[in-house]
């Protein structure tokens, strides 16, 4: 097998070695890349930004942990930015495993910002069915969520009295690592024309492209890059900014491998022509 | 006749959530809450239902030493401790329900999220080959929208630009035919299922 024969083949293990380097060398000498800020990004920021101090704002968590690195930072930034603003919070989290990392991103973000449950915000904790539960929100909050995730009965509690559904939120902001930004969609703006606005997995933003053309979303936030655009804009928190150094090695290694077996390929095809 | 009743629940239902959506009476916003919430009641049901059959099935393989045993014993353990962890300590952080959540339940689910990165790498590397025109439409698209995400100086503007482009025109294009489809399927089937023509809900043809 000659070098460019070995070029085309490299056994997976030295990928794996490759790749494995190429993401635990920034981990340890970490160094900052830039960003360039996307328009569907700057929208939501741009909209967060004009809301008035005990404006309310729906956070909808629905995520599990494994997409905790690339989506988590979206919902730090955003929770900061609202709470810096004073600006109250609705949040739900209907992946199963989501509430969890809601609590986790409360219990760390509301202590920073001396922020009380009731008061500042309302976390209303965990219901299966997204499309029903989206629903249910939309005629009351009561129907899915009669009491918030720590078993406190909604109408007791201040920030609550007079919030009845959608209509009293200006905005829906989903960060979404399933197909609940599908049902948000669909039930959430096609049912109840609500302002909504995605954070979802770089894998997965390609998919909501087209509902950003025809305006059912106002913005869009794709992977690790989205949540480093909007802290970035929102000033809140650098978590994504640093992790987008290692992002960057990773992908440059998957670049340089696929022009790797491609130049042992043709290389290779035109020595067995001749 | 036990054949008849289901069907006339789904028709009825079907035809009432219709009725609702286009005709507003307050009468009707009552029995859709009503019935929302019903829904979810139902939800849990079939929640309990998963959780019995998840600890039946792991229960026999313990009783009766299956190969990989051990697994299932992890997996009831597990189980009972959030089950009556959870009422026991609470949710709240802090908590051994969310120490177990946080510091073993996590790890585990963001490695084996984490060992995709590598599977990527390899198949990208693998799969990404210039052997034909389509191949290499794909490849020089799959590259700038790889692109997209790493800064490059002075090539990042145009090449994000490009990368927006192609989400925003032909891959919406080949997306939005693909919802259309998906949305004129889920339209047939409702209305198949509210018709009584599709029956396979029922466990039959």
């Amino acid at each position: 097998m000659d070098f460019y024969e070995r070029l085309m083949n490299l056994d997976r293990r030295w990928v794996y070695l490759i790749v494995g380097i190429a993401v635990i060398i920034p981990v340890l000498n970490p160094f900052r890349v830039p960003v360039y800020v996307t328009p569907e990004v700057k929208a939501i920021y741009d909209y967060v930004e004009s809301l008035e101090p005990g404006d309310i704002l729906f956070l909808a968590i629905d995520y599990d942990p494994q997409a905790m690195a690339e989506v988590h930072p979206m919902a730090r930034a955003i929770m900061r930015q609202c709470f810096a603003k004073d600006i109250k919070l609705i949040i739900s989290a209907l992946s199963q495993n989501g509430p969890g990392m809601a609590e986790q991103l409360i219990s760390e973000v509301a202590r920073e910002f001396d922020k009380k449950s009731g008061i500042d915000y309302c976390y209303l904790g965990y219901k299966p069915y997204f499309a029903i539960v989206i629903l249910g929100m939309g005629q009351n909050f009561r129907i899915p969520f009669p009491t918030d995730y720590y078993g406190v009965p909604l109408d007791s509690l201040p920030m609550m009295r007079g919030v009845r559904n959608y209509d009293d939120v200006k905005v829906v902001i989903d960060i979404a690592a399933t197909n609940a930004a599908d049902y948000w969609i669909i039930n959430g703006n096609g049912r109840y024309n609500i302002k909504l606005a995605l954070g979802v997995t770089g894998v997965m933003t390609a998919n909501y492209y087209p509902y950003l053309a025809s305006g059912q979303i106002f913005g869009l936030m794709g992977g690790l890059k989205g949540a480093s655009e909007y802290e970035a804009l929102s000033k809140q928190g650098d978590r994504a900014i640093k992790m987008m150094s290692i992002q960057t090695t990773a992908h440059i290694v998957i670049v340089l491998f696929i022009v790797a077996g491609n130049i042992g390929y043709f290389m290779s095809r035109k020595k067995k022509k001749q | 006749m036990r054949g008849q009743i289901p069907i006339i629940i789904v028709f009825i239902s079907g035809v009432f959530m219709v009725i609702q959506f286009f005709i507003p009476h307050d009468a009707g916003v009552f029995f859709y809450e009503y019935g929302l919430d019903w829904i979810i009641v139902i939800g849990v049901f079939a929640m309990l239902l998963g959780i019995w059959s998840l600890f039946r099935v792991q229960l026999d393989k313990v009783v009766k030493k299956s190969p990989g045993w051990g697994y299932s014993v992890v997996a009831l353990g597990g189980l009972f401790f959030m089950l009556i962890g959870g009422p026991l300590w609470g949710i709240e952080e802090g908590t051994p329900f969310m120490q177990v959540f946080w510091y073993i339940y996590t790890p585990i689910q963001a490695t084996m999220f984490s060992l995709l990165a590598f599977y990527i790498a390899s198949a990208a590397y693998r799969a990404f080959r210039a052997r034909t025109v389509l191949a290499t439409i794909l490849l020089l698209t799959a590259l700038v929208i790889m692109l997209r995400l790493i800064p490059l100086g002075p090539i990042s503007g145009p090449n994000q630009k490009l990368a927006t482009w192609i989400l925003m025109v032909p891959s919406m294009a080949a997306n939005r035919a693909i919802l259309i489809g998906i949305g004129l399927g889920i339209v047939a089937t409702c209305l198949k299922i509210v018709l009584g023509i599709e029956r396979a809900y029922m466990g039959h043809d």
